[in-house]
């Protein structure tokens, strides 16, 4: 059931990139950094002697306030001004943006694994009397997914109804016609980052309770990309469905193919699954077409 | 008033078209190679000041030659035709295995046909080169997708190449000859009966694929199919219209810059490391690739030995100034700054000068041409 979490992750990605055209390596490192962020508070706050919910909240609440601050900067200094620069620049941008995250983030709240106890993880057997054993469900897969659904709903009203999600899809079509009907893009970018930042914490709080923070975060992360690409990098509903298959295909794969060739294939399987969809598919199960012209 | 072609006058096409046309260039350029094959090597059996220990050669010329040389490759792929690539720690690892098994000769048991390929040991240079050559076909193969996609795409295509052959190298026993631990040896560096061991030999032996590499790679740059590969980069559909074909030029961009690259991955694994484990080509490797080219220059085959420079000496700055300042940082702190420091000056050079320190360099030659007046 990794697979919602992959999902999470992604969503992230799809976020900044239907709203802004960026493709965001940084993801995995906001995940990392919003995870460390709240769980040092949480620590910190615990080890004051304060009440588990008020030191939740108020971890919660610095978490957020981190994201912020990031996603300003983020936007103030790395993407801000390199406006109408095409995408592979803004990529490559990001890619430095990770390097900094990285390294800030465990500068400031340390490198070590650090446990994150917020959903229960204990498991659930479901239908004992129909199956033998019944069907085990792990909590905080069911957590999980709930929250991703709750997330995915409420993302979809802020891009359709609000007048700002409008605004940031009309950014993604053309930067520069966006910034020509008066649309505040620095703005828009500022608003686009915290959002991801947010969906960050949101994936780094389920994550994080299943692993721990710790800088293998990132690189977990990074299996989010084939998630993006199966679904289509600018569909909502893509990453979701895209983080399903990912997760249940690389299981399944695992178990039946991987006894032939050696163990150990969830590791690239994904990987290979997104570039089997490329070959058939170049804009994955539910992205826009991609036209171009001269 | 150095720097000055005033009375140099051409008078052939040859001369307009050869690679330095400037006289003081192709001066610096000769003192510089003077410097390296015979000031270095002199110096260092000398044992004269900066190379009073085998340290400068073995621990920062001998990777800054392997590396400038994979930077050249990413660098023909990335910089000159705009394929992005994740993936050149994977070919590096392609490179270095594929000349592994060669130079450990190759056993493949074909129990169902009857028969078995057995190929005898190879000497090192033929491994090294066939090892690129595996390594340009593998590239070939996952070039293929960027004939269908490209940009952001293709950078998740390409990483694909790279989780897949971390996994195969470590998984797969039959590539590492059946060792226990996945780690394998090199053969011993025989050439034409000349055994290279010494710091000074090895670094002679890199220094010279990477002369002779960087000449090809300058001269294919400067032709045909260089020009193919930049019309590609600068727009794929355009160059299509024009009459270039797309397929030949992504796939020889493809193969060119992963036979480059996996030649240097051999030299890595053969030369410097001597003995090796999958993570030696992690994505981590890729990624250090990828920023050389970055920092050093996107299309400018000097940029690659620059960023490569860069690349190595910052953790040794990082580590050395601040000791010397008498604030010793903890390891850990200086993995992170550095972090910190590469991101920002990859950020700060895409701002500024996306084309890295090797147009810095060239700016500061044409002021040079004018100065004193500034234009």
């Amino acid at each position: 059931m990794s697979g919602v979490l992959y999902s999470l992750v992604a969503l992230g990605f799809v976020l900044i990139f239907k709203a802004s055209g960026v493709f965001n390596f940084a993801q995995g490192a906001m995940v990392l950094l919003a995870g460390l962020a709240l769980v040092r508070s949480l620590d910190f706050l615990v080890a004051k002697g304060f009440p588990l919910w008020a030191a939740i909240i108020i971890g919660i609440g610095f978490a957020v306030v981190i994201m912020a601050i990031t996603a300003w900067l983020i936007e103030r200094f790395v993407i801000g001004p390199l406006v109408n620069q095409d995408g592979l620049t803004l990529f490559m941008s990001t890619i430095g943006a990770t390097f900094i995250l990285e390294g800030a983030a465990q500068m400031i709240f340390g490198s070590d694994a650090y446990p994150l106890r917020l959903f229960p993880t204990d498991a659930w057997f479901l239908f004992e009397n129909l199956f033998p054993g019944g069907i085990l469900v792990n909590k905080l897969d069911v957590w999980g997914g709930l929250i991703a659904g709750i997330l995915v709903a409420g993302l979809a009203i802020f891009f359709q109804r609000t007048k700002t999600g409008r605004a940031l899809r009309a950014v993604a079509d053309d930067h520069l016609a966006a910034q020509s009907v008066g649309i505040p893009i620095n703005w828009i970018w500022f608003v686009v980052w915290l959002v991801a930042g947010l969906v960050a914490l949101v994936a780094a709080t389920v994550w994080g309770t299943k692993l721990g923070v710790q800088y293998s975060i990132t690189f977990l992360a990074l299996k989010a990309l084939p998630v993006l690409i199966i679904g289509g990098l600018t569909s909502v509903p893509g990453a979701i469905v895209g983080g399903l298959i990912v997760g249940a295909g690389e299981k399944i794969a695992e178990v039946f193919l991987g006894s032939y060739i050696g163990g150990g294939i969830e590791y690239w399987f994904a990987f290979v699954l997104a570039l089997a969809v490329l070959l058939v598919r170049p804009q994955g199960l539910f992205g826009e077409r991609i036209i171009e012209r001269i | 008033m150095l720097y000055r072609e005033a009375g140099q006058f051409k008078t052939t096409y040859a001369e307009d078209m050869a690679i330095f046309p400037i006289r003081q260039d192709r001066i610096a350029l000769g003192i510089l190679l003077g410097i390296a094959f015979i000031g270095v090597p002199l110096l260092a059996t000398f044992h004269v000041w900066p190379f009073a220990g085998d340290y400068l050669l073995w621990a920062i010329l001998l990777p800054f030659l392997i590396l400038a040389l994979a930077a050249i490759g990413v660098n023909i792929l990335v910089g000159y035709c705009g394929q992005i690539s994740l993936g050149s720690g994977a070919f590096m690892a392609v490179g270095a295995y594929s000349a592994y098994k060669l130079g450990t000769g190759v056993h493949i048991p074909l129990a169902w046909l009857g028969f078995a390929i057995s190929i005898p040991p190879l000497p090192v240079l033929a491994s090294i080169l066939l090892g690129g050559l595996m390594a340009a076909v593998v590239g070939i193969l996952f070039g293929v997708p960027s004939l269908r996609i490209k940009g952001l795409y293709l950078a998740v295509a390409t990483l694909a190449a790279q989780f897949f052959f971390d996994w195969v190298f470590l998984r797969v026993p039959w590539f590492t000859n059946y060792a226990p631990s996945g780690s394998v040896n090199a053969p011993a560096l025989n050439f034409f009966g000349l055994v290279i061991g010494t710091p000074i030999e090895r670094y002679l032996l890199c220094l010279t694929f990477v002369t002779v590499f960087a000449v090809l790679a300058k001269n294919l740059v400067r032709g045909n199919l260089g020009r193919q590969w930049m019309a590609i980069r600068d727009m794929d559909i355009a160059a299509e219209l024009i009459g270039i074909r797309p397929l030949y030029a992504k796939l020889t961009a493809f193969a060119v810059s992963s036979f480059i690259v996996g030649v240097a991955g051999a030299l890595w694994a053969f030369v410097y490391l001597g003995s090796w484990e999958p993570l030696a080509f992690s994505i981590d490797r890729s990624l250090q690739l990828l920023f050389m080219v970055i920092i050093g220059g996107l299309g400018s085959i000097m940029g690659s030995f620059v960023g490569a420079a860069f690349i190595l000496i910052l953790p040794i700055m990082l580590n050395l100034i601040p000791t010397e300042l008498g604030v010793p940082l903890s390891t850990e702190t200086i993995t992170h700054l550095e972090f910190i420091i590469f991101g920002s000056l990859i950020c700060y050079l895409l701002i500024k000068e996306p084309h890295g320190f090797a147009r810095l360099i060239s700016i500061g030659k044409e002021k040079l041409r004018l100065w004193p007046f500034p234009y």
